[in-house]
């Protein structure tokens, strides 16, 4: 029974196919391919009816290979696999020729030579998939325990959110207390509460959980493994502890740009926002002229972007400053007012009913800072005003970690060009690192206001425990096989791996790759790079790219 | 040789799954039009592109071969498309000792949303490929000729030395090795063109003596090389055990391939 039987299904979807190519025709010249045993062609062959034409094809026809000439994997092969695994068919026996999203849809004007490239992609997929191998996809278990590395309001809420699900949580914190940067803030827009109450709650909350180990003064040293089992070494003072987690969730936070050189800064007259927040709280602000400027350090050629968070504080900070001083005088220098979201335009609003100045200026023309005032073009007014200050506050951005680099190589995840965590899509995957067991929420991601960290670390938690909850995570058939009798441990392959998805372990045979499944994502730019030429790609062997091949320079008949 | 007339050429298209075939689909739903003579198989990743399978491509005969990644930096798989563009850029040096121009192979990025990019790709390089011709045009060698240097060329890019350079040429050339030196990129260009040259000859070699014993002389002949570059080549080639000399006719020794690759 070694026969290899196909069947061809070539699909007209509607006139998307059958309007543009002769579709009987390709169905016609399929059966004409060897180790075709049949083939027809189907109005919708993802619909009920030609799903069904399929399963009994490859029931009455003994098929052992099935092709579906139509759409675009992307979208429809795990349907066509399904459909197959249905039948009782290996679904890595399926295969796809996309002739309607790059043929079809693309080559409307000229019907024989569209038709003559589907005969083509056929042949293609035909001479393909009588070489495709069955593959069955295994499993790993996943340790029920989660890494939560920092301990801000991001990291114990996400802490929490995962114990409260039942899950052992290792919490490592940098300094010698959990709280992170609220420990710094004041008052929290745009309710006003205290940052320090909450601090305490959420404290006090993940101490006492019996589920949840905190580690401060702590950092992680080393990561190994994968997705359900890391070994994460963390060290704490002169102790190294090592951990077995399932999952990890990166909660490291962001810092503020100290405005080293920009506007007169200086810590006392010259202040940053976060500074001002420590004179507010410490009722130890002496100012009845206070200038607060925005954007310092961010939205330039250097720092791109807008931080978001700024705008808002600046708002909230203001307003502090007229409720501790009545008679104080606040002026808002800005380039453009960020106040998007639920509450924050009304609370926009109210901070101009305090009586607060706001004055748009161009990044342009720049607010210039001297002796006894700073001097501003107002955008508005078209003019230039000259304001006197006792105070200059400087509304700079979050900035990331130093060390966040060296934490993403630890971790083996992406940091963007400003040294912010990447994840995985920006938006599907919002949370999720491209590393699978890896997820990331709060400022380590991008500036974010406690509301939204929180609602990322929710989710952050929600993510990380679909792996624990369901125990154990399917592994990629498609990986890379190493023979080896023909390996040299060389360990170009392990170099060549973003993911340490194979690497060069001691064996009876001397040094040789082995392939970790649970990492491998199944690129195969170990295959195609080894020396030796000893790694086989599964499912996109050298034997089945070069059938293709071949099939393309066939002349069709 | 001679070519037809109104010459459409066939042309190869490895796309990887999470970009550059993306795209393809997004210029179809756009219902873009473009020249259907490039035919895609989809991989992975473009780093899963061998380069002996673009080089088996064009002993297949095809016209032209295109190899589009994800853009740099934004690769799926992280770093894969870093590879591909090592890989691809030797390929093409390769393809230049064939005596092929260069051009026949198109190595690129486009991302998932570049529909209309991958449309002009395709239209830009289908025009490029016709006006080079059919695959060889651009050399006055026969076609078994020009396949047998291919072969040659696809054996070279199968060797473990090339493969071994591309692979660090990253790591060399960007950082440091574990001496702390750096690798200029002239001084490894320079490197990687004589390791391409020195294989490809010694392959070339082996080809063309086939079962035959053959002198350095004979050897030569048949290549058009001269019989000083075949003696180097073939005192390396004894020594990889990959010939022996297996009897004197007058003067000159007889050499005979002894299996290995």
């Amino acid at each position: 029974m070694n026969e290899v039987r196909v069947g061809v299904f070539v699909c007209h979807c509607g006139t998307n196919i059958g309007g543009f190519l002769d579709v009987p025709g390709l169905a016609k010249y399929a059966l004409s391919l060897s180790n075709v045993v049949f083939a027809k062609d189907n109005q919708y062959t993802c619909s009920e009816a030609g799903l069904t034409e399929i399963k009994n094809a490859i029931d009455e026809k003994k098929l052992n290979r099935v092709v579906v000439a139509s759409c675009t994997p992307r979208t429809h092969e795990p349907l066509f696999r399904s459909t197959c695994k249905d039948a009782g068919l290996n679904p890595y026996l399926f295969q796809f020729a996309n002739i309607r999203d790059q043929c079809s849809w693309v080559h409307m004007q000229d019907r024989d030579r569209a038709t003559e490239k589907a005969k083509a992609l056929i042949r293609m997929g035909v001479a393909r998939a009588v070489l495709l191998e069955p593959l069955e996809e295994t499993e790993v278990e996943v340790n029920p325990c989660a890494l939560v590395i920092g301990g801000g309001i991001t990291g114990m809420t996400c802490a929490l959110s995962l114990a409260n699900r039942g899950f052992e949580v290792k919490l490592i914190e940098n300094e010698d207390r959990l709280g992170g940067t609220l420990n710094s803030l004041y008052k929290l827009y745009p309710t006003h509460e205290e940052a320090s109450r909450l601090v305490q709650e959420k404290t006090k909350e993940v101490e006492k959980n019996p589920k949840i180990e905190v580690l401060t003064s702590s950092e992680v040293k080393e990561v190994e493994g994968f997705v359900g089992n890391y070994d994460v070494t963390v060290r704490q003072g002169e102790k190294e502890r090592l951990f077995k987690v399932g999952v990890i969730i990166v909660a490291t936070g962001a810092e503020t740009l100290k405005p080293v050189g920009m506007y007169g800064y200086d810590g006392k007259t010259f202040v940053t926002q976060l500074e001002l927040e420590r004179m507010l709280k410490e009722r130890r602000l002496n100012a009845d002229t206070v200038v607060i400027i925005q954007c310092v350090g961010s939205r330039n050629e250097k720092r791109a972007y807008c931080s978001k968070v700024c705008c808002l504080t600046a708002l909230k900070n203001a307003m502090l400053i007229k409720e501790a001083n009545p008679n104080a005088q606040v002026f808002v220098l800005y380039r453009d007012m960020v106040t998007q979201g639920t509450k924050y335009e009304d609370y926009y609003g109210k901070a101009r009913e305090t009586g607060i100045t706001f004055i748009k200026y161009s990044p342009e023309r720049q607010p210039v800072v001297e002796n006894k005032s700073v001097r501003i073009y107002d955008e508005l007014l078209g003019e230039e005003l000259s304001l006197p200050y006792d105070l200059v506050v400087l509304s700079t951005p979050m900035v990331a970690h130093n060390d966040s680099t060296d934490l993403a190589q630890k971790l083996k995840v992406p940091v963007d060009e400003n040294g912010f965590f990447l994840e995985a899509h920006v938006k599907l995957r919002p949370v999720d690192f491209a590393t699978d067991g890896i997820y990331v929420c709060g400022c380590a991601h991008w500036p974010a206001n406690v509301s939204e960290s929180i609602s990322q670390a929710y989710g952050a938690a929600s993510r990380a425990s679909i792996p624990m909850s369901v125990g154990h995570v399917k592994t990629e058939p498609l990986i890379p096989v190493v023979d080896e009798d023909e390996c040299s441990g060389c360990g170009l392959c392990e170099l060549t791996c973003p993911f340490k998805a194979i690497q060069v372990e001691e064996t009876e045979k001397g040094r040789k790759a082995k392939v970790i499944a649970a990492s491998c994502k199944g690129c195969g730019a170990c295959g195609a790079g080894c020396p030796q030429r000893a790694i086989t790609m599964r499912h996109f062997t050298n034997e089945q790219l070069v059938a293709q091949v071949i099939a393309l320079a066939e002349v069709t008949p | 040789m001679t070519f037809q007339e109104n010459f459409e050429p066939v042309i190869l298209g490895f796309l990887c799954n999470w970009c550059s075939y993306a795209s393809a689909d997004l210029a179809g739903v756009s219902r873009m039009q473009y020249p259907p003579n490039v035919k895609i198989i989809r991989v992975m990743c473009s780093a899963r592109v061998d380069p002996t399978i673009v080089l088996e491509a064009f002993i297949q005969g095809l016209d032209g071969v295109m190899v589009l990644g994800c853009h740099l930096g934004t690769c799926h798989y992280m770093t894969g498309n870093y590879y591909t563009e090592k890989r691809m850029k030797t390929t093409k040096n390769v393809l230049k000792n064939v005596g092929l121009s260069p051009e026949r192979l198109l190595v690129d990025w486009v991302s998932a949303a570049e529909g209309e990019r991958f449309a002009t790709l395709v239209r830009e390089f289908t025009e490029k490929v016709r006006k080079l011709g059919p695959l060889g045009k651009e050399t006055d060698m026969e076609i078994e000729q020009l396949k047998t240097r291919l072969t040659a060329a696809k054996e070279a890019l199968a060797q473990e030395r090339i493969r071994w350079l591309v692979g660090r040429e990253r790591e060399l050339v960007e950082d440091k090795n574990v001496f702390g030196e750096k690798v200029s990129q002239e001084e490894f260009d320079q490197l990687m063109f004589q390791t391409i040259e020195k294989d490809f000859a010694k392959r070339r070699i082996l080809l063309s003596m086939g079962e035959d014993a053959l002198s350095v002389r004979e050897i030569a002949q048949t290549m058009g090389a001269s019989p000083r570059e075949v003696l180097r080549n073939m005192v390396s080639l004894e020594r990889a055990g990959l010939v022996s000399v297996v009897g004197i006719e007058g003067n000159s020794p007889k050499y005979r391939r002894t299996g290995g690759s």
